[in-house]
């Protein structure tokens, strides 16, 4: 009964926030690409990029709202599922999450500010400003709710004595050893994500229809945006890995198979494991391992011999490393190919086979940011609180959640078909042409 | 003043603001379906989604911030209330989840729905019912604990009289304050069909707003004799809670100073709220959490404190940027923007 409880609590909690990091990584990209369209449009004079921001900030608005309900939905959740963990770590972890839902509150305001007054200032820059307060209310927000993840996996600034947590210092807490890169991490995929999703809805209609000025702007500036994004995601990426090979040494090392502390150690790409823990079929780069972890190819790396069998997360986590970085690469490439095809004269940035490659990427960024979140949470198993709290002793022990998680699986299925029907419907009854056309009399034609 | 208490007066003030934030925007859902069923929706409707769409997910953060900031003062107050209000809680987080992303898939999506609009209304009265239980259970009684297990007495809590009193009056508060508020609003807007309209719901909704008021006062008294007894010696704050409601209801009835009528309404809810959770105190859920004994380490509350002061220097000017863009702005009001 006990052990149901805790399983059914992890699966409730991946569930929602599978279901949530989409929505919620759309509401910290988004709005970044939404005040440089608009911000473009209005110093070159361009009505077309102000339309994009126009257009992108309506679709936005329903992926709000979604994000909103599914974020209350795991703010309660975390007392409800996990009441024994946030008796312990709410003494210590409060400060980050009071001031996400104050960076919270402040896009909220602002949200409703910018979406109701896009035609009352008579200098554009004015309803341009108000977008900068919903940029930094939702990338605050992010940083915040990133910093109290980072805490569970590098718990630091207070002491524990007889399960009894004393002696706590906040800022210590929220600035703990793996805030700046996960930080640094989640902020730059958001973006690229976002980037990459808008890019992908615009390949998608040009794909389909015939292409217009409008819609190549839009490509463009949501295309290098994804370059720009991707590469910083790198940047963040390989950061990452630095910190995990010095301070979590554990889920790197089981996120590369990596079973023996050794110099020079290879970095293995996919493959299996038999029975006896050997690598089938992966590919082997030599040294790799030892590079990415200290930036050097000769580098000690510690192996999973180290640890206590019973404190290593299970080995697929490999799998979702793999998926991660390989996703990752295939962003950064498939936008520099598209960028590379611009500069070049006889080469048509438009081909079919680019733009199909520029819609793939947009799901599969989204893909890739599942991946890594799963790798980051399951690579901590079994801990909770690394080297705290494990999992087990942290659940609630209501004999309910099985159905609560079939309650919360229908709401998402709800939510989720809704939200597309309704996206759909909105762009589909409104035609960009259309909307110009009744704004902008005449446009399309002295553009071209 | 010691920090426990600045916290939890911090949070009351938090949860008041939703009280009232949230029932406007609850009532006006149900006000809006009940005008739709009625035929009556080309008055009222117009006026209740220019007020509501650009402030709904601000009304939704008043709740995050209050339910955040109650596990972060009283981090105790997550595993009691957590481990026993797993089914009860979910099911709110459902009917809000179904709530606001109706209400964006309504309102900025294409077509009108009849199915939206009514989960919308429903949703309005079946929320508040369900977070007064939190309250409910505050009272004790309904909570055990036993061999470290925390559990919830649904039977108890569905045979008391104390708890249906609370859920009742829950519901017709929020029809009441939604009511006075939409007067105002509707006067502001000088749409002179809706005002008529629902100045005759917040007149309606008066009389069992003081009745349900007073069967709580009397059940909560053969509940919890000690909060009872508290209350009683916080007589004058209900005391002024009463005149409140007599001036409010005065104005309204005269049909004129709707705006002063309204603060009234606050201001009558600011007192009964008031005096019902200084009541409370110390308690948090009686008996296991008081404010001084499973508060937060001080440097934690006192940063806290400090977060929320920063934050206020952030939020009081924006709140008062949006009011001035969407309430007090006549022309907003009345439609011309």
């Amino acid at each position: 009964m006990e052990f149901d409880s805790v399983l059914m609590s992890r699966m409730l909690t991946a569930m929602t926030l599978g279901f949530h990091i989409i929505f919620a990584t759309i509401g910290v990209g988004v709005p970044v690409m939404i005040s440089i369209a608009e911000f473009i449009g209005i110093k070159k004079k361009d009505p077309h990029y102000r339309m994009l921001a126009r257009r992108w900030t309506r679709g936005f608005v329903i992926t709000v709202a979604v994000g909103v309900v599914t974020g209350t939905a795991i703010g309660l959740q975390l007392s409800l599922l996990w009441p024994n963990f946030m008796q312990v770590a709410g003494n210590v972890i409060s400060l980050p999450l009071f001031l996400e839902t104050f960076a919270f509150f402040f896009e909220a305001i602002f949200l409703g500010a910018y979406l109701y007054t896009w035609d009352r200032f008579k200098n554009p820059i004015t309803h341009w400003l108000l977008s900068i307060p919903i940029v930094i209310g939702s990338s605050f927000s992010a940083v915040f709710i990133t910093t109290v993840n980072a805490f569970m996996n590098t718990p630091t600034g207070f002491t524990m004595e007889n399960g009894k947590v004393t002696s706590i210092d906040p800022i210590q807490a929220m600035l703990n050893p793996a805030t700046p890169t996960k930080v640094f991490h989640v902020l730059s995929s958001s973006y690229l994500t976002s980037a990459a999703v808008l890019a992908a809805i615009t390949a998608f209609i040009i794909l389909r229809k015939k292409s217009s000025a409008y819609y190549k702007k839009a490509l463009k500036l949501t295309v290098t945006a994804t370059f720009l994004f991707a590469v910083l995601t790198a940047i963040a990426g390989d950061a990452s890995a630095k910190f995990l090979a010095e301070h979590q040494p554990e889920k790197l090392a089981v996120a590369e198979w990596h079973f023996e502390t050794e110099k020079s150690a290879d970095l293995i790409l996919f493959g299996y494991l038999n029975d006896e823990n050997d690598v089938i079929n992966g590919i082997h780069l030599p040294g790799v391992l030892s590079f990415l972890a200290n930036g050097d190819f000769n580098s000690e790396v510690t192996g999973l011999d180290q640890f206590p069998e019973d404190e290593v997360a299970p080995y697929w986590v490999h799998y979702m490393f793999d998926l991660m970085v390989m996703l990752g690469m295939f962003a950064l490439a498939v936008s520099l190919i598209y960028l590379i095809f611009t500069k070049v004269k006889k080469w048509n940035e438009h081909a079919k086979w680019l733009l199909i490659l520029l819609i793939a990427n947009g799901p599969l960024a989204m893909l890739a940011l599942e991946f890594g979140w799963i790798y980051a949470e399951v690579g901590r198993q079994p801990w909770i609180l690394r080297g705290y709290m494990k999992v087990e002793h942290a659940a609630t022990t209501s004999p309910h959640v099985d159905i609560m998680f079939f309650l919360f699986l229908a709401l998402y299925i709800l939510l989720g078909v809704l939200c597309v029907v309704v996206l759909r419907k909105m762009f589909r009854n409104n035609p960009v042409e259309q909307e110009l056309e009744e704004r902008y009399p005449g446009i399309e034609g002295d553009d071209q | 003043m010691s920090y426990e208490l600045i916290g939890i007066t911090v949070l009351w003030i938090f949860l008041y603001g939703y009280l009232i934030v949230a029932s406007i925007d609850f009532g006006a859902g149900f006000f809006a379906y009940y005008a739709k069923i009625t035929k009556k929706d080309h008055i009222i409707n117009q006026l209740i989604s220019r007020y509501l769409s650009p402030v709904w997910e601000v009304t939704n953060v008043f709740f995050v911030f209050f339910f955040v900031g109650l596990v972060g003062f009283f981090p105790d107050a997550a595993y009691y209330y957590g481990s026993a209000l797993l089914v009860p809680g979910s099911i709110a987080i459902v009917l809000l989840a179904i709530r606001g992303s109706f209400y964006a898939f309504e309102n900025y999506g294409s077509k009108k729905s009849n199915i939206y609009m009514f989960l919308y209304g429903a949703t309005g009265l079946l929320i508040p019912a369900s977070l007064s239980i939190a309250l409910t259970l505050s009272e004790g009684g309904f909570i055990v604990e036993t061999n470290g297990e925390v559990s919830l007495l649904f039977n108890e809590l569905l045979t008391s009289p104390y708890s249906w009193s609370v859920v009742f009056l829950a519901i017709v508060s929020v029809l009441f304050i939604s009511s006075t508020f939409l007067t105002f609003y509707a006067a502001r807007a000088n749409d002179k069909p809706a005002l008529k309209l629902v100045k005759n719901y917040a007149l309606f909704w008066s009389v069992p707003t003081i009745i349900a008021s007073l069967t709580t006062f009397i059940a909560l008294s053969q509940h919890n004799e000690r909060h009872y007894q508290n209350m009683i010696d916080l007589w004058w704050m209900f005391g002024l809670s009463i005149g409140f409601f007599m001036i409010a209801m005065w104005l309204i009835f005269q049909g004129k100073r709707y705006g002063l009528a309204f603060i009234s309404v606050m201001l009558q809810f600011f007192f009964a709220f008031f005096g019902y959770g200084m009541g409370h105190l110390p308690y948090l859920l009686d008996p296991f959490i008081t404010i001084y004994e499973n508060a937060t380490h001080q440097s934690m509350g006192i940063a806290l404190i400090i977060a929320f002061i920063g934050g206020l220097f952030l939020l009081i000017p924006s709140l008062l940027l949006l009011m001035k863009m969407f309430l007090f702005d006549a022309d907003y009001v009345k439609g011309k923007k």
